[in-house]
């Protein structure tokens, strides 16, 4: 993962297989519920739903001890089975930080290099999404932090 | 920490937090800093506050708004964690496609029966 710019976050992942198969697990809700969120830290998506197609929305929501911990939703700017992705995101809390997400898939030999590319409206938002983003890495992380926090205060 | 975490994932609030990463400040060079609305920075500020962000100094006649956990202006820090979150939902979309290829091996040799 990389910040490429202000506005930029750029990841990439390289998967053994084709990218049919990686860009079906990437989409489909069948498959996303098994590996989007953390269930080892006790973090589960209680709904997943997506209409995979230009024009179409889909719906994540995180929950945790039975409570709604986050949600992430938005609308499927272009679908091209298997080789790209754009879908708008937004975390729902803070609905005015729209961010367009652009994912290839570039199959060789086999392989499949997945490229993610999130672009934010502006610096705040991004700064604000890896924040965020953070509420998923549940409570593990969180005491974490709030150690090394406790810790530098005194 | 979610509650900060939250606190600190609105945009304002967040710029709000920058503002006095540089060094303390009263509400009107908040406003002033950022060219926000009284009520909107008292607003943003009492949130900050009571998610134990902020704390705040009567100093005169002014009330002084500084930072109380270093650690959450460094922004790098929260990439390093949002790339952590990023790399483990990798790991499990691996163990899904690995998954995905086993059974389609498998139904591939069904088929072939």
């Amino acid at each position: 993962m990389e910040r490429t710019s202000d506005t930029d976050l750029l990841m990439t992942r390289t998967f053994r297989a084709p990218a049919r198969i990686v860009f079906d697990a990437y989409t489909r809700p069948e498959h996303v519920r098994r590996w989007w969120a953390p269930a080892s830290r006790g973090v589960v998506l209680v709904q997943c739903e997506a209409d995979v197609r230009a024009g179409g929305t889909y719906r994540y929501v995180l929950g945790s001890g039975g409570e709604v911990v986050a949600a992430f939703s938005g609308r499927y700017l272009e679908v091209e089975r298997p080789t790209r992705l754009v879908y708008t995101q937004v975390f729902e809390a803070f609905p005015d930080a729209e961010a367009v997400v652009t994912v290839k898939f570039e199959e060789r030999d086999g392989m499949t290099k997945l490229v993610a590319h999130e672009r934010y409206p502006s610096k705040e938002a991004l700064d604000g999404a890896v924040a965020a983003g953070m509420e998923e890495g549940a409570r593990e992380s969180f005491e974490q932090l709030d150690r090394l926090v406790t810790s530098l205060r005194g | 920490m979610i509650e900060t975490l939250g606190a600190l994932a609105e945009p304002t609030r967040l710029r709000i937090v920058e503002a006095l990463g540089r060094r303390p400040r009263s509400v009107g060079e908040i406003c002033d800093a950022l060219s926000l609305g009284q009520p909107q920075a008292s607003k943003h500020l009492r949130v900050l506050r009571e998610t134990g962000v902020v704390e705040v100094e009567a100093k005169a006649q002014q009330r002084i708004y500084s930072l109380r956990a270093a650690p959450l202006r460094e922004l790098n820090l929260w990439l390093e964690r949002y790339r952590r979150i990023w790399d483990e939902r990798m790991d499990r979309l691996d163990d899904v496609i690995e998954g995905m290829k086993e059974e389609e091996n498998r139904d591939g040799r069904k088929k072939r029966k």
